[in-house]
């Protein structure tokens, strides 16, 4: 290949910009905080405006318990990201089960929380606007741990047979940065629900 | 005579032999592709198209209101065509249509090989497309088990409760909601490439104020559809939820509010208004220097009312809802963030204004355009002003001076320069140029057309004609000036089709136009017309924010001026 030289004098400083799977994960996570706004103001705006009953006060349990395994869940991704980086497989994986482990046991707990309220409360999405935004809150951020887990199980998988090593520490963080998102809605939406909406 | 400098190593001089191909390996490599510059051009073409059915849509919208108690139209298809026209305009033929030049144009520009996520663009693209044709797959599907409108009917705004499910049986707003939602995906998956891009695909040399302010303009553009677009899909999820899961959020029976829908959308809608003019003031940013052959006056105060107008235009939405009833203090509130916000805009109109000023203005059909849009845009936003203060637009609100004024920011602003911007990079685009004479016919036509449709239509709104409506009857002294309005909307139907001809010509026929016909500055005119794949053989280097001017003046760089402004800045 032939080309014309370049006339322009070459630059002294280096010239590093930002890795790009790093910058797209925030912009997804301004996306997705936007969307998330617009439920948590929907169900600020209705609270008390019910109806009928059920009330807030009359069927929620704040859940602490899978609060607890959600929030150390960020605790356990951020130390599989850093045994990654330290090459060290086993913590990796060790920590990346563990993750995903405790994202299945909230999982689990809202599941449980939900059958609890749908047959003993009578409390469905058709209810009253309290059900309406109540599920539809909590719905939308347990899709959101159920697409992290999903992807983090992906990376198990492919963590199980070696196929993931310290070249993959930029993307894998990038699926931290994901997770660590998913916990502070939990922040956010626990605040609203169980406690400022109660 | 500009292509005799040579212009870096940006080109590849390899002699390229072409190689006849089936038609079906070309459809192939469209379908398949991942490459920017073609899905800017499908995002264009795509626009495009869904232009001309927009455009026919209002026609028969038109023809309908030229005359009172027309029964050219039923009330049932008038809705429908009003429904179709804005969402079309808005969701599928603006907002792709700037997305297809930033994708084509912003790489190039910052000196680029390809979008940051090159299969997420495409990805973005086709979901775009699918989504908008399921909201127009409703015009032949079927109508829903409980009857009802089809096809939706419920304005672009889709007003809550209009669209539960006890008042829009038919399945016509689940078209709407699910056709917006989809290419919405799309939306804010293009918006995210572009930051990225903009932000980690720079080439050296490249400092965020060294960008064309085209590539500034769509940066800030991408991160609002971030914040504005994810809003409307929230509200599209509740909508749905209500709709087939039997939930509340705005049935006003069960205590839902509907003005809760209008705050929803309109934080959505009024950013968006800002999200489609910021693109086209990036192509009068990129056209007017050009023509004048100076550089942009005042680039970082260009900069700053961008940035300005993105963080204000959060805060303005409910300029829209005066008559709602919010109480005088939230009424004063968005009255003072709209009039602020008309700041940033002036700022901007003086600037092009100072830079054209003893400039060498070359009226090219390009910059016919843009001069057009100058003014007009300004008259655009002193009927805007009027309609911030919230007694005169009770007096006005949801009648046709509003339409007359939105309409006035759209096509005299908007359009006039996405028409420059067809223009000024077709050449690139194509490798040839568009003809002189016929864009001529188009300018002038369509200024015609313009004027009289939308100066005319401000009339009908100050006597009292309401929007929105299918007919009216005689006796109010609206008739005639509908009718005006009428004949102008044929005659810039022309002067569009008169453009469409002249693309299509041009793109066969077309004279040659080289690498660089403007004699521009920007990195896109400095490889080949139409780029290669790669884009550039290496990549470049820049020093100053006009790049092909350091090469074509070597004895009077840019760089050197910038340099010496940036010391004297960091001393001070």
């Amino acid at each position: 290949m032939t080309t014309i030289p370049f006339t322009c004098d070459p630059q002294d400083d280096p010239w590093v910009l930002p890795y790009r799977g790093t910058v797209g994960m925030w912009c997804l996570i301004m996306a997705e905080s936007a969307m998330f706004l617009i439920f948590v103001v929907a169900y600020i705006f209705y609270l008390g405006k019910s109806l009928s009953g059920p009330t807030p006060k009359q069927v929620l349990e704040p859940p602490i318990f899978i609060t607890i395994c959600l929030l150390s869940s960020s605790i356990t991704v951020h130390l599989s990201a850093v045994a990654l980086r330290k090459r060290s497989q086993a913590g990796f994986l060790g920590w990346l089960a563990g993750t995903i482990l405790l994202g299945v046991i909230f999982l689990l707990g809202t599941a449980h929380e939900w059958r609890d309220l749908i047959f003993r409360q009578g409390l469905t999405i058709r209810t009253n606007l309290f059900g309406t935004t109540f599920y539809s809150l909590v719905g939308l951020h347990a899709t959101h741990v159920l697409v992290g887990l999903l992807m983090l199980s992906i990376v198990l998988v492919f963590g199980v047979f070696g196929k993931v090593g310290e070249d993959h520490f930029h993307h894998y963080h990038t699926l931290s940065l994901y997770w660590h998102f998913v916990d502070a809605v939990w922040v956010v939406v626990f605040t609203v629900v169980y406690i400022v909406g109660r | 005579m500009a292509d005799s400098i040579p212009l870096s190593g940006a080109i590849d001089l390899t002699p390229r032999h072409k190689q006849p191909r089936l038609y079906l390996e070309v459809m192939h490599d469209w379908i398949v592709t991942t490459d920017h510059k073609k899905i800017g051009l499908m995002y264009i073409a795509a626009a495009l198209l869904f232009m001309l059915v927009g455009g026919v849509e209002v026609l028969l919208m038109r023809v309908q209101l030229a005359r009172p108690e027309s029964t050219f139209l039923s009330p049932e298809k008038y809705n429908q065509l009003l429904t179709l026209h804005g969402t079309t305009m808005i969701f599928f033929v603006a907002m792709p249509v700037m997305f297809g030049f930033a994708n084509y144009l912003v790489p190039l520009m910052i000196g680029a090989r390809d979008m940051a996520f090159p299969r997420l663009n495409a990805f973005s693209f086709w979901i775009f497309f699918f989504g908008a044709l399921l909201l127009y797959y409703s015009l032949i599907g079927g109508e829903g088990l409980y009857g009802g409108s089809g096809v939706p009917d419920v304005g672009w705004f889709a007003y809550a409760p209009l669209t539960e499910r006890p008042f829009s049986m038919g399945r016509g707003s689940d078209y709407w909601a699910l056709g917006i939602f989809i290419s919405g995906i799309g939306s804010i998956g293009t918006a995210l490439n572009i930051v990225v891009t903009t932000i980690s695909m720079r080439c050296k040399g490249m400092r965020l104020n060294r960008m064309p302010l085209l590539v500034w303009l769509m940066f800030v553009t991408s991160i609002m559809v971030l914040g504005a677009l994810p809003p409307l899909s929230a509200a599209q999820i509740m909508l749905l939820i209500d709709r087939y899961l039997g939930a509340h959020f705005f049935d006003a029976q069960a205590g839902g509010s509907a003005v809760l829908w209008a705050h929803f959308f309109w934080i959505f809608g009024h950013p968006e208004v800002y999200i489609l003019v910021l693109p086209a003031f990036g192509f009068a940013n990129e056209i007017i220097p050009v023509f004048s052959r100076k550089a942009i006056f005042g680039y970082p105060a260009m900069v700053a009312a961008t940035v300005g107008i993105g963080f204000i235009s959060f805060t303005v939405w409910a300029h829209h809802m005066f008559t709602v009833g919010m109480g005088a203090a939230a009424n004063t509130a968005f009255v003072l963030s709209t009039m602020i916000i008309a700041v940033p805009t002036g700022i901007k109109i003086f600037n092009w204004l100072a830079t054209m000023w003893g400039g060498k203005i070359r009226f090219t059909v390009a910059m016919m355009f843009c001069t057009a849009f100058i003014f007009q845009f300004t008259l655009a936003g002193l009927t805007g002003i009027m309609l911030a203060v919230a007694p005169f637009d009770w007096q006005l609100h949801n009648s046709y001076f509003v339409v007359a004024h939105f309409h006035y920011v759209i096509v005299g602003g908007i359009l006039f320069c996405l028409f420059a911007a067809f223009y000024y990079w077709f050449p690139k685009m194509t490798g040839r140029r568009m003809n002189r004479t016929l864009g001529r016919w188009h300018f002038w036509l369509f200024v015609l057309g313009f004027h009289m449709t939308f100066d005319c239509m401000h009339i009908p709104g100050l006597l009292g004609m309401p929007r929105e409506i299918y007919t009216y009857e005689p006796g109010h002294h609206w008739g005639v000036w509908n009718m005006i309005v009428t004949i102008g909307a044929f005659i810039q139907a022309i002067a569009v089709i008169i453009f469409v001809v002249n693309l299509v010509r041009s793109h066969f026929k077309g004279k040659p136009a080289g690498n660089d016909p403007w004699d521009a500055w920007t990195l896109e005119w400095a490889t080949t017309s139409p780029p290669p794949t790669y884009n550039f053989a290496d990549e470049p280097m820049v020093r100053s924010r006009r790049p092909l001017w350091d090469l074509k003046h070597p004895e009077d760089p840019d760089w050197k001026y910038e340099s010496h402004a940036e010391n004297e800045m960091a001393a001070q």
